[in-house]
């Protein structure tokens, strides 16, 4: 199967690259025509047939094959799919959790950053915030659920709420991180030139911090998908607030089928793989330095 | 630029410095009651044994390390000493650090243009221009809108020597700008960086291990002890400017860094058994 595509499309590829040979190949063209991008294809092709023949060897020989034989084989999971796609419900799932992690994920952003920065640059705001910021970052977030529920007056805010903690720390750790180990002569060479503490700190930490920030930006998206789902499946879809992947694969597994619940898996690896693409390409934006290579 | 003013600027008097480093109770003193003085517009070249000293003396007169003891002037002003054991910071003291130290995330024109903007003396687009002109003028103009990952480390320290330059210094301080470089882009460094001397007579207190180099590009060459630094001999440099690659395979130039790796040698083996003495 993945032989068929790649020769199916092969041809096409070279002839594009044909036609523009004098000038520059565009981004996306160059993405499609390159190996990385059809080694990716055909691994992920590969992957969906070994699951589908393990999973359909008991249909086949009899043999109940451990583990396998109880999850359904991939074309069953596209044919429910294929169902789901046209609920309305579905799509709301999608809007409600992607909602939520980006609301999360940005309040975690506006005041990650500024902390970050604050504990690397002031000994002072150090030594008073950073003991208080140890202890309560080690608790997971979802065991900030019970409570938040309590802080909070709606569902829709604690599982904001949860969100936000997950990327939090992370971003704040980077920046932190990031912003300490910015080479000294910088600051140094800068100082010389007669740059001001608003300059040192405009023009050098917060670029020379922008890398981290955007390492602790990726990580904390990933683990706001995590929470959210944890978040969702916990507060459950009652009168208020609920809704989004994480009840979808919950109420799929209680009353649905097991193809159901991994349709609803796969939509949040797409949704994470989306979600960390994008900042991927802000962060490229952000800092043209680091396209050179 | 006008050759008088140069003259009479960049005069550094360097007089008894000590300095006592104090980590957690451990004194390490990395210089000891060392003097020199260097003249405005010379170029003087700093050779000793790794770690004997000579980056904290450049630290002391850059603003970066205060002085335990001794004081430090510049054209007959303080620049540290008991009173102010730390000089400020200042555009008319640049460096040019060991490995370069241009910001990643400017172009090289940014990055030469920022001294002038964030002083205030010129507006942005006027420093951009004229910060291109004066890549221009180091062989480098067509690098201008490249960011220092792409350009080669040669490029690269010429620009941060540009950078320096356009904030017109009193003094350039190099810290082994260029070590770790291969023979052939160091022998160009060296005539870019004699071109820009002879047009600018600017002072130039130059770190360096590289003999060959200090002799070439000094007018002295002070060879350091090991640590606690100080002047162990110096080595007067008449070698007629502007000089060129034939310098190199002079007699003059051959009996100068025989003379100089003597001394250099006695030092070396010096820092080596205390070296082996701090390991036991």
């Amino acid at each position: 199967m993945s032989e068929t595509t790649q020769n199916a499309t092969s041809p096409h590829g070279s002839h594009a690259s044909g036609d523009t040979k004098p000038r520059k190949k565009s981004k996306l063209e160059k993405a499609i025509t390159s190996k990385t991008f059809w080694r990716g294809v055909v691994a992920l092709a590969g992957f969906v047939v070994c699951w589908e023949i393990l999973s359909s060897i008991k249909e086949w020989t009899g043999y109940d094959m451990p583990i396998f034989a109880h999850i359904p084989p991939p074309s069953e999971v596209i044919s429910a799919w294929s169902e789901i796609f046209w609920f309305p419900g579905y799509w709301e799932s999608w809007y409600l959790s992607t909602g939520r992690v980006f609301s999360g994920f940005i309040i975690a952003m506006l005041l990650g950053i500024p902390f970050g920065l604050c504990l690397a640059v002031n000994r002072y705001f150090y030594d008073i915030f950073f003991p208080p910021f140890e202890i309560l970052r080690p608790i997971p977030p979802l065991a900030w659920v019970p409570a938040s529920i309590v802080f909070w007056p709606t569902t829709e805010m604690s599982i904001t709420f949860v969100t936000f903690l997950g990327a939090f720390y992370t971003i704040v750790i980077n920046v932190l991180g990031g912003a300490r180990s910015i080479d000294i002569r910088y600051l140094r060479a800068a100082q010389s030139m007669g740059a001001t503490q608003w300059h040192l700190f405009s023009k050098i930490i917060l670029p020379g911090t922008l890398p981290s920030i955007f390492t602790g930006a990726a990580v904390g998206m990933g683990i706001t998908w995590e929470v959210v789902l944890a978040g969702e499946m916990i507060s459950g879809g009652g009168q208020q607030g609920g809704g989004g992947l994480g009840f979808f694969i919950w109420s799929s597994f209680m009353g649905g089928t097991v193809a159901q619940v991994i349709v609803g898996m796969i939509s949040i690896g797409i949704a994470g793989y989306l979600s960390s693409s994008l900042i991927r390409y802000i962060g490229s934006i952000a800092m043209p330095w680091r396209r050179l290579f | 630029m006008a050759d008088q003013s140069r003259q009479s600027r960049g005069q550094i008097s360097i007089r008894n410095v000590t300095k006592i480093y104090d980590p957690e109770g451990v004194n390490v003193m990395a210089v000891d009651n060392c003097s020199l003085e260097i003249a405005a517009g010379e170029v003087c070249m700093i050779v000793g044994p790794s770690g004997c000293g000579k980056t904290t003396l450049l630290n002391a007169i850059a603003g970066f390390h205060s002085i335990t003891e001794g004081e430090i002037y510049m054209d007959g002003e303080l620049l540290c000493g008991p009173i102010k054991p730390k000089a400020e910071q200042g555009a008319d003291r640049m460096v040019v650090f060991q490995h370069g130290a241009l910001f990643p995330w400017k172009t090289l024109a940014e990055n030469v243009a920022y001294g002038p903007m964030v002083q205030g003396v010129m507006s942005k687009a006027k420093a951009l221009d004229k910060a291109g002109h004066m890549l221009a003028e180091a062989g480098i103009g067509d690098m201008a809108k490249k960011y220092p990952g792409e350009v080669s480390s040669g490029m690269a320290r010429r620009a941060e020597i540009v950078r320096a330059l356009i904030n017109d210094p009193k003094v350039l301080l190099l810290d082994e700008p260029y070590r770790a470089m291969d023979a052939l882009t160091k022998s160009i460094m060296h005539e870019s960086l004699l071109e820009v001397y002879d047009r600018t007579k600017v002072t130039i207190f130059f770190i360096t291990h590289d003999l060959e180099e200090a002799i070439f590009l000094g007018d002295r060459v002070v060879v350091m002890t090991t640590r606690p630094a100080k002047t162990k001999v110096i080595l007067d440099v008449n070698i007629p400017r502007p000089r060129g690659y034939q310098v190199l395979s002079s007699n003059q130039f051959r009996v100068l860094v025989e003379d100089a790796k003597d001394a250099v040698h006695e030092e070396a083996v010096k820092a080596f058994e205390a070296g082996e003495r701090e390991l036991a």
